[in-house]
């Protein structure tokens, strides 16, 4: 195999809001090609299905950034998310010890359980979208306010807390502001946990995340502080980034909406569809791993040291589904890469899939003319957060 | 036909569960997977396949 060109992993210059960056598609298309990340860091980028789920699963590709922290993502370094809980860069042993004892509170029936509650939240901010009346932004109104509640439900932070939390945390996720004013919201925040860890130490409590992680876990002080936060990092923007994604996707493709209107008992597999094509669709460069010995992929050899990012881009390969570069909300739901693969696959996507389906579900039957006030081009995107997503989302019912 | 899960890499991820509720379930211990039905008859295999496919751990097995 000769060396590939490398060029540069295009970056910001999408030609349509839903789509992927300029030249990207054109780049990836002879295979895995080594291309150069914004920070100038080389990595070969793996595009296909097949490609993308072994390079997630192998364990001889290393998920530790040690060394090279300009191989996490933008929205990593803008967070600087903590260390000691942050089981996203940890390996083997490392990584299960934190993430498996986690795995209860995620668990199916657990979130099934949530769902009321969920649709709870979820009914009272569309009654005030209501009330305030059309135009609205839904961003601010449903995207950013529901996941922040349904977490803090999650992490068991009780109602006396509630507001300086939601405070604090929309204006550490909810905006784009510096590392410095960040890392101060992130003090204030880490006071309320205190406080929240002290009351659950008291009552011995297990039903939650944060009772779980005091009560029944050998995590130290700082281990539960940085993941309860990591937690939220992680949960918060990219549920209401991809809720805002699915909704303009949706608009984007009103047979495929009247599909969801039709029967939205099949808001389950149709959320699927959606995170498959949308995510696909956006492609870039998104996990990276690092090659800890000599592995072929795709036919190239990948040598021990060499960076790795898969695409996304895989989740539109024929070898997933027929027809994949379409979304049909008829297909039965697939294995798709939105959430990742292997043992980092999204520790929150049950609950983010049970937030997403109890969204759409009710949007569209509370609201059933709802539809964007502005043209989608004139809509104004974010690139440099955690995950990508519509800054706001006016519309009209 | 025999179902198995490898508990030991297991990450308690419940796509088993999504894919085949007929056939696993989770532990209320440890969130980790189950199988309920070892021997499942004709018209769960799909789902079980479906199961064998989309575990991130890659543990779960189905013996033909
Ligand atoms: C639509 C919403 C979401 C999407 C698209 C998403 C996507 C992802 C992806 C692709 C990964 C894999 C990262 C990698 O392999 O390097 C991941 C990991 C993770 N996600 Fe999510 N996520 C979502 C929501 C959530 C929520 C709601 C939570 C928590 C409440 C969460 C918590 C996590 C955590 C803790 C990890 C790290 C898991 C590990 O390293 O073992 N995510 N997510
Ligand atoms: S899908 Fe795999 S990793 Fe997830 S609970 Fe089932 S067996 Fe465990």
């Amino acid at each position: 195999m000769t060396e590939a060109a490398v060029c540069p992993v295009p970056h910001e210059n999408r030609t349509h809001p839903l789509g992927p960056p300029a030249g990207f598609e054109e780049a990836i298309s002879a295979g895995p090609v080594r291309m150069l990340w914004p920070n100038r860091v080389e990595a070969w980028v793996v595009s296909s299905y097949a490609g993308v789920r072994q390079v997630l699963s192998d364990p001889r590709f290393s998920a530790n950034k040690d060394g090279q922290p300009e191989m996490r993502t933008e929205g990593e370094q803008v967070l600087g998310l903590p260390e000691p809980g942050n089981m996203n860069v940890m390996d083997g042993a490392e990584h299960l010890r934190l993430r498996r004892p986690l795995a209860r509170a995620f668990m199916v029936k657990r979130l099934n359980e949530m769902r009321p509650r969920i649709q709870e939240i979820v009914d009272e901010h569309l009654d005030a979208m209501e009330r305030a009346g059309a135009p609205a932004d839904l961003v601010s109104s449903v995207c950013l306010p529901v996941p922040s509640l349904v977490i803090a439900e999650l992490l068991g932070v009780p109602p006396e807390h509630q507001e300086l939390f939601q405070a604090t945390t929309r204006e550490m996720f909810g905006k784009n502001g510096s590392r410095a004013e960040y890392e101060a919201k992130a003090a204030e925040l880490g006071g309320v946990l205190m406080k929240v860890v002290e009351e659950k130490k008291a009552s011995g409590t297990t039903d939650d995340l944060i009772g779980l992680m005091v009560n029944d876990t050998d995590f130290d002080m700082d281990e539960l502080l940085f993941l309860a936060i990591g937690l939220l990092a992680a949960g918060h923007e990219t549920t209401s980034n991809f809720f805002g994604l699915f909704t303009l996707t949706l608009f984007e493709n009103p047979d495929q909406l009247a599909i969801l209107k039709r029967d939205p008992s099949r808001a389950d597999v149709i959320v699927e569809e959606l995170m498959r094509y949308t995510v696909g669709r956006l492609g870039g460069a998104g996990l990276a791993r690092r090659a800890t010995e000599d592995v072929e992929v795709d036919g190239v050899t990948i040598h021990a040291g060499d960076w790795v990012a898969v695409t996304f881009h895989a989740n539109l390969d024929e070898e997933l589904c027929p027809h994949a570069g379409e979304l049909d909300l008829e297909r039965r739901a697939v294995s798709h890469l939105g959430f990742g693969f292997g043992p980092h696959q999204c520790l929150g996507a049950n609950l983010a899939r049970a937030e997403l389906q109890i969204l759409l579900r009710t949007l569209f039957t509370r609201f059933p003319d709802v539809r964007p006030a502005v043209p989608l081009v004139e809509m104004d995107f974010r690139e440099d957060m955690i995950t990508y997503g519509a800054a706001t989302i006016p519309v009209v019912w | 036909m025999t179902v198995r899960i490898d508990q030991t890499r297991c990450i308690g991820s419940g796509q088993c569960v999504l894919a085949a509720p007929d056939v696993f379930d989770q532990s209320d211990d440890d969130g980790l997977g189950l199988v309920v039905v070892a021997e499942p008859s004709a018209e769960l295999l799909p789902g079980v396949r479906d199961a064998v496919d989309r575990c991130p751990a890659q543990v779960v097995t189905l013996e033909e």
